[in-house]
């Protein structure tokens, strides 16, 4: 009931207009932590900035994605599972390395002490089946013809139902403004057939840019070769049209859990219970109305 | 969770702790705006039920009461925007997809009726336009008590996204609480009988739907009993239980015992939507009420398929549990 109900607004209202689809293959085995993309999207789309102070946080003193903070940089500091390089030194040291560490909470970021470092630049996945844009009341947030979603600040009034609404976290208010922002995927420059400027501005590749289809291929081809060298958990994550949102225009490729990195193991587009929602509201208002009847008119009084 | 330690075992189930989803940024506005839009409608359709069934007088006090509470709610909701004077935009389009969009024409219909069916009420005119205002608004008042729960449950937020079945029984629940608790304490006791039964009607339905939506919740319910919504809740249950017992038991006798019982009542109602509102806001801010549903989901082989392994799928890649 609810799919017909939803928002369908790509490529189909386009008609000859419509481009595309395109996004972002973010590739985290690569990711050297650098935060140029944090950087250039900053200074790209005049995002304020967003002092954060310290958090100990590992490096990450941006701590979320927001108003302010349209890339995000994820440091994960973690115990490399017992594995290649346990196997390699004796159980001894091991052992006793294990217990420095649980004792004192020393960390060291050394390949060898078997300690590993995980990062991961984060952005809005720009889903196929958009939450924000479906419960947006003025019609602010709306799909490109592009295939991205895209929040109009000349028409945003700053109800704030996107912010809850996303599953991922990646909406909110501006300080100050009152209005909701987001990442564009640089709407502007693809326009002009540029990258976005996050893209352009990563040294290492890890976030790729380009049509959808062709990025998915790439990242199967990857991830493969990563799980051949051993990376046993290495995952696509919102590659698939299969999934909770759709799929997503932006993807990722992580070496851990997506919780780990702080996205959601298996997200899902809330109007999907659209029908349901309805369903119980209607219910619950028919039944108000029968009490209030029988409350009223019953007792003859 | 996360890990106490400083060393990072058991391994991470949450990105040092933060939120997954974002707590809502609505003010204390929304949770009022809850209560108001739900006495304004069971308001509306108490009058009108009253105005049929013969008892003027109590139909004559509750249109003022629904046109108060219909006519603060607006000044509460573009109070709450973050652009108040673009309120307007709230009216460029209708989508149903979007409770926040249905429930601003539902309160533009409600505030438009109840003006009319208030004004012939209490001054007599515009008796033409009430005779089709006044079922209009009662009409219009039973989804606008029930909408705002249908526009929280659609949100990420587990406390509210898994209540969905049950929340509007609860909004509902208070709405009929409210209204007969305000119809109460403003009309004389000897004609009050009906706001009576529908406060106390709704009085016991709230206690029931809460029950009805914590035993749905489990342990995502948990946020209902911590920290100040675990108050409001305790707060609402005490307050509702008191105030209808002393309507029910002295209240067809003693103005003042009615008033006092009304007055909590409408307390109680208003605790309740303020524990919702909390407990929303407390769930989105802990991970795990995010993601141990999505991870079980995951592991009992009931997910979607965010996350694709090559090679997995039987069991050929286990996940990695704590460490030695």
């Amino acid at each position: 009931m609810s799919e017909s109900l939803r928002t369908h607004a790509w490529p189909g209202t386009y008609d000859g207009e419509a481009r595309p689809r395109v996004g972002f293959f973010t590739d985290t085995s690569v990711c050297i932590g650098c935060k140029a993309c944090e950087v250039a999207c900053k200074e790209w789309n005049r995002v304020p900035e967003s002092p954060q102070g310290f958090t100990g946080d590992s490096y990450d003193n941006t701590v979320d994605l927001g108003a302010d903070t349209w890339r995000h940089v994820a440091f994960v500091e973690q115990r490399k599972p017992i594995g290649i390089d346990a196997a390699e030194r004796s159980l001894t040291e091991a052992a006793s390395l294990d217990q420095l560490v649980a004792d004192t909470g020393l960390q060291t970021y050394q390949e060898g002490d078997g300690l590993r470092w995980l990062m991961a630049s984060d952005v809005c996945k720009h889903c196929t089946e958009a939450a924000c844009l479906e419960v947006c009341p003025t019609g602010a947030l709306f799909r490109t013809e592009f295939g991205t979603v895209v929040v109009q600040e000349d028409v945003c009034n700053g109800c704030g139902y996107c912010v809850p609404a996303c599953p991922f976290g990646v909406l909110d208010q501006r300080e100050g403004d009152g209005r909701v922002w987001k990442c564009t995927l640089c709407y502007d420059r693809l326009k002009d057939d540029k990258e976005p400027a996050c893209a352009q501005a990563c040294p290492t590749d890890s976030i790729q840019f380009g049509e959808l289809d062709e990025l998915r291929e790439r990242a199967q081809a990857r991830v493969e070769t990563l799980a051949e060298a051993g990376a046993e958990k290495a995952q696509l994550y919102l590659a698939d049209d299969g999934d909770g949102i759709g799929g997503a225009g932006a993807f990722f490729l992580l070496l851990d859990d997506p919780e780990v990195y702080g996205l959601p193991p298996d997200p899902v587009d809330t109007t999907r219970d659209l029908g349901s929602t309805w369903a119980a509201a209607g219910a619950a208002a028919v039944a108000l109305g029968a009490v209030l009847a029988a409350a009223v008119l019953g007792g003859r009084r | 969770m996360s890990a106490a330690s400083g060393a990072t075992q058991p391994p991470q189930r949450s990105y040092h702790g933060n939120p997954v989803v974002k707590e809502p940024v609505w003010t204390p506005e929304i949770p009022w705006y809850f209560f108001s839009g739900g006495l304004a409608g069971g308001s509306a359709a108490l009058a009108f039920l009253a105005e049929r069934g013969g008892h003027e007088q109590l139909a004559r006090r509750a249109w003022p009461v629904a046109l108060g509470a219909v006519g603060a709610s607006p000044l509460l909701l573009v109070s709450d925007l973050g652009v108040p004077r673009r309120f307007l935009n709230m009216l460029r389009m209708f989508k149903v997809t979007s409770p926040m969009s249905v429930g601003s024409w539902l309160l533009v219909g409600s505030g438009a009726t109840t003006s009319v069916a208030a004004a012939h009420a209490l001054t007599g005119r515009l008796a033409g336009p009430a005779r089709l205002a006044k079922p209009a608004a009662a009409l219009l008042g039973l989804p606008l008590s029930t909408y705002t729960a249908a526009l929280i449950a659609q949100t990420a937020v587990p406390a509210w996204h898994e209540a969905r079945r049950e929340l509007p029984a609860v909004f509902a629940a208070g709405a009929a609480a409210s209204a007969g608790a305000a119809a109460t304490i403003a009309t004389p006791v000897r004609l009050a009988a009906p706001a009576r039964r529908v406060a106390l009607a709704g009085a016991a339905a709230e206690l029931l739907s809460v029950q009805a939506m914590e035993q749905r919740l489990g342990p995502l319910g948990e946020p209902y009993h911590t920290e100040q919504a675990g108050t409001y809740a305790r707060a609402a249950r005490a307050l509702t239980v008191g105030g209808a017992l002393l309507i029910g038991a002295v209240g067809g006798r003693s103005r003042l015992a009615a008033a006092v019982g009304g007055g909590m009542v409408l307390a109680g109602a208003a605790c309740e939507r303020w524990s919702v509102f909390k407990a929303g806001l407390q769930s989105a801010r802990e991970p795990r009420y995010v993601v141990a549903p999505q991870r079980e989901r995951v592991d009992g082989g009931r997910g979607h398929g965010a996350s694709l392994r090559p090679g997995a799928g039987d069991g050929a890649v286990a996940r990695v549990e704590a460490g030695p």
